[in-house]
């Protein structure tokens, strides 16, 4: 083992519940070097980096992972930090309404027989903040400050733990671009030092700015590793490896029969629920035709769910503006309740906490959105209402014991199918389904594809969020790419690929 | 599928271990009677105080049936205790100026409603915690009770009002075997409803092609309850009939079962209580279902103050104290869920009685509200250990 990299890890294989997130996966990063994980969504590196730090514990994976010349043997990330192996998230993990400097010596303050020097803290919190060049008192509350500023908290507060090594993860999704630059140039200043960095990020113009080496993940594995030291690589070089795999038949045929436009979204703005000066969406336009399957592509953090959710009777964000057009029509959602009566369904991406009611059994949840139409007076039809539930559970094959069983237990698939059902049984002309088959395996997927089909048919429009591009490609008439919350632009069927996406979201 | 009947192979035993959690509660307030029975030789089951169950504890129930619901919907309520005095209080002025019954009962009613609607829109619309808007309003509706009563008792100007509470239903003459017929009468038009009702479900379950539970646990049920309304109106019968009261909490809790099974609101109340941003994303509104929620709570309260002052045949400027705990207990020992979405109007009937079963009977027993506490602190916490415990294992999380 050489004493050249500070982390290897050997023949990684982590494994969920009917998914396996990491095959054998290695990963060798040098020391004092800064080395850029890329993949798409899904592509398994969240889940290398939670193995790395401890967050999934020892034992919960097979394969090594070698921090400093020994294996480790994390129980949390409590023990990586103590190691000096420190991650800083894409959410952020402040306490909102303390100030900086109590933020910075959490969990790790001076003391005397219990008794905080909080002057020690307050001292030794001004070099810290000047190192990451944060120019803010330490006393300001860390939620009066923008996302940048609370990242170069975080920062801090891992550099006053002696972190050797620090992994960021998608640490500029969310900066905007001077802050963005701000943070690669602190990467460069933590190389000076020594300091080793890991950066996860969707952006290539960063990653080829800043890395020294690149490593590629794709379903899980890791595909290929290039040192930027060596030779140039290009940004076409890293989306063909990201992107490279075959299409399979995993996919039902369809034959579109698409009529004119029956949705129509212009000019589309939301802001940050908390932080209403920032931007979520921006001037977004879209529509929909009859028939129609169109998807929604993008990078983790490109605005797509906000968005829906924002047009689904603003459900999300703050201050929304733009117009939407139904079947020509000019109409507003005031609330969800508003949107289904109109015609909209939406299926969120979120089926535990946004779809679904887990302590209901199956016909309960799946009737929670029709129950006006099932009830005369107030009062419910329980008789139409079981036939209803038993009529969805036939037709999109829900595979529960009955109707009584309570949905917490049944499977991933199977959830999802009752959230379809709901949505499908309020009978709606548009049907908004974000990441319809996140977490599910291959044969259900299959499934809920032949359902969109069908409602297709039907002459209803569907729009689909998705993180897959073999799906998005494979199932939809048109796809619209987004990025940072703008409409990058739209590929019709025949033109769409996997490479072309990328770039239109990465590149253009 | 309309044709055939299709009947769940399942064993008495295994059906009585899956509804076990169901069933638990009405075994707890069947031992606890027959402890109290052994310990005082029988005297809390006479006729005489089997019916003083029931008015004693009346008030409690009632405000038991608005309480569940708020529960359900995962708020809770500290002011109903107040709440109760206030009306209570109100109730008695209008009736002293000479007003009737009826319209009395009706202004009650509205006033509580409208109190129901000021906590509710704090509430419900301007999201402060229920926890916090009740607190205040235990507060304030004590003091302005204090205040419209200047502190000093308010009598009834006639015994009319007491009716409501310790009066009884009979008609003069009728009665068999020296038992009141009323009773005897109502008790077999209920149970000769209950097999009706029972038989329906079962036809219009096998003609919907639903699966059922074999004959004879139909069977089992309806001897169950029968036994145990006719002992209940037995009692009645032997003593005084059926008090006023008993057909007033009828009245509410058939509405409230009703409701909570049958309708669109009652429905809406589960979904909002079991998770309320995707009760919100399936077109509910959150919002209103929990403002009429605290409305009902308002209106029952209404209610329970008019039985209150009826059974202390005047207003009370200290009505109603404690009352709120008692009303939160009930539910709790009858399966409620303090997480929100789990809970039963029948469960909180049966936990109220739980609890009034145990006042009454260490009360026969000279035992002094000291240990009556600490006996029903205990009782609170093993059941909901129970529940959090059986759920548990049941995987109901």
């Amino acid at each position: 083992m050489s004493e050249q990299y500070i982390l290897e890890v050997n023949n990684l294989t982590k494994d969920f519940p009917g998914v396996r997130a990491l095959d054998n996966v290695d990963f060798k990063v040098r020391r004092g070097e800064i080395h850029c994980l890329v993949g798409e969504n899904g592509a398994g590196k969240s889940t290398l980096m939670n193995v790395v730090s401890g967050v999934y514990p020892k034992g919960s994976y097979e394969g090594h992972v070698v921090f400093k010349g020994k294996e480790t043997h994390y129980r949390s990330t409590k023990d990586s930090e103590l190691d000096g192996l420190a991650i800083i998230h894409q959410e952020l993990t402040l306490s909102p309404y303390l100030s900086i400097y109590e933020n910075l010596f959490l969990g790790h303050m001076e003391t005397r027989f219990g008794i905080i020097n909080w002057d020690k803290c307050l001292k030794d919190s001004y070099p810290l903040l000047k190192r990451v060049g944060l120019n803010e008192k330490p006393q300001t509350i860390v939620s009066k400050m923008s996302v940048g500023k609370q990242q170069l908290v975080e920062i801090a507060r891992a550099i006053s733990q002696k972190a050797e090594l620090l992994i960021f993860d998608e640490p500029t999704s969310s900066l905007n671009d001077d802050e963005s630059q701000k943070l690669l140039d602190l990467m460069r200043e933590f190389r000076k030092e020594g300091i080793t960095c890991v950066m996860i990020s969707h952006k290539l113009d960063e990653v080829l700015s800043v890395a020294d080496s690149i490593t590629i993940l794709r379903d899980g594995q890791s595909i290929v590793s290039f040192d930027l030291r060596e030779r140039r690589v290009t940004e076409q070089e890293i989306i063909k490896e990201m992107v490279g795999r075959e299409l399979k038949n995993l996919f039902p045929q369809k034959e579109p029969d698409i009529g004119e436009v029956v949705f129509e979204v212009k000019d589309w703005n939301v802001y940050h629920p908390d932080y209403h000066t920032m931007k979520i969406i921006d001037n977004a336009s879209f529509h929909v035709k009859k028939g129609e399957i169109v998807s929604f592509c993008g990078p983790m953090g490109a605005g797509r769910t906000e968005m829906m959710m924002s047009i689904f009777g603003n459900s999300y964000g703050y201050g929304a503006t733009g117009e939407i057009f139904l079947k020509g029509e000019k109409v507003s959602f005031r609330n969800p309740k508003d949107a289904i009566e109109k015609g909209v369904g939406y299926v969120s991406e979120d089926r535990k906490s946004l779809g679904l009611i887990l302590i209901q059994d199956v016909k309960t949840n799946i009737t929670n959105s029709s129950l006006r139409r099932l009830a005369k007076h107030g009062i419910i039809d329980k008789d139409l209402e079981l036939r209803k539930a038993e009529q969805y559970k036939e037709t999109l094959q829900i595979k529960t014991p009955s109707l009584q069983q309570l949905v917490r237990n049944l499977s991933g698939g199977n959830q999802q199918k009752v959230v379809l059902s709901r949505c499908l049984l309020a009978d709606p002309d548009i049907f908004i389904v974000d990441e319809p088959t996140r977490g599910i395996d291959v044969g259900a997927k299959f499934e809920i594809y032949s359902i969109l089909n069908d409602m297709v048919k039907e002459g209803k429009s569907v729009i689909v969020v998705s993180s897959e591009l073999a799906e998005a490609i494979s199932m939809s008439d048109r796809i619209y790419v987004m990025n940072e919350g703008k409409i990058k632009g739209v590929l019709n069927r025949d033109e769409a690929t996997q490479e072309r996406i990328m770039h239109m979201a990465l590149i253009d | 599928m309309s044709n055939g009947v299709h009947i769940e192979q399942i064993s008495f035993l295994g059906l009585a271990k899956q509804n076990m959690r169901k069933l638990s509660m009405f075994i707890m307030l069947g031992m606890i009677l027959i402890v109290f029975a052994v310990l005082t030789g029988g005297v809390n089951l006479t006729p005489r105080n089997i019916t003083n169950i029931f008015i004693q504890n009346s008030y409690i129930l009632i405000l038991a049936v608005g309480m569940v619901l708020v529960i359900i919907i995962g708020n809770i309520d500290l002011s109903v205790g107040s709440v109760v005095a206030f009306s209570g209080a109100i109730s008695a002025m209008l009736y002293n100026t000479g007003m009737g019954l009826i319209p009395t009962l009706l202004l009650s009613l509205v006033i509580g409603g409208l109190i129901g609607c000021f906590q509710a829109f704090w509430i419900a619309y301007m999201r402060i915690p229920a926890f916090i808007v009740t607190l205040a309003g235990m507060l304030l509706f004590r003091g302005l009770t204090y205040i419209i009563t200047n502190v000093t008792p308010i009598s009834l100007r006639d015994d009319g009002f007491k009716q409501i509470a310790s009066g009884s239903l009979n008609i003069k003459g009728f009665s068999v075997g020296g038992l009141d017929g009323l009773s005897l009468l109502v008790m077999v038009v209920v149970i000769l409803l209950l097999v009706w009702f029972t038989l329906h479900q079962r036809r219009r379950k096998i003609h919907n092609g639903f699966t059922v539970l074999a004959f004879r646990f139909d069977v089992y049920k309806i001897v169950a309850l029968s036994a145990l309304v006719m002992f209940v109106f037995t009692r009645f019968a032997a003593y005084r009939g059926i008090p006023t009261v008993v057909l007033v909490l009828f009245l509410v809790t058939a509405l409230f079962v009703f409701i909570t099974n049958n309708t669109v609101l009652g429905r809406y109340i589960y979904a909002v209580g079991g998770n309320a941003k995707s009760a919100k994303l399936s077109g509910i509104n959150a919002e209103q279902v929990t403002f009429i929620t605290h409305v009902i709570m308002g209106v029952i309260c209404g209610l329970s103050g008019l039985v209150f002052t009826a059974y202390m045949n005047s207003a009370l400027p200290q009505a109603g104290d404690k009352f709120e705990l008692d009303a939160i207990a009930s539910c709790f020992i009858g399966g409620a869920a303090a997480s929100g979405g789990i809970g039963t109007i029948i469960g909180a009937i049966t936990g109220g009685l739980v609890m009034g079963a145990i006042n009454n009977g260490m009360s026969l027993m000279n035992i002094g509200a000291d240990w009556q506490y600490v006996v029903k602190a205990s009782i609170l916490l093993l059941a909901v250990f129970y529940d959090i415990w059986s759920r548990k294992k049941s995987g109901l999380g």
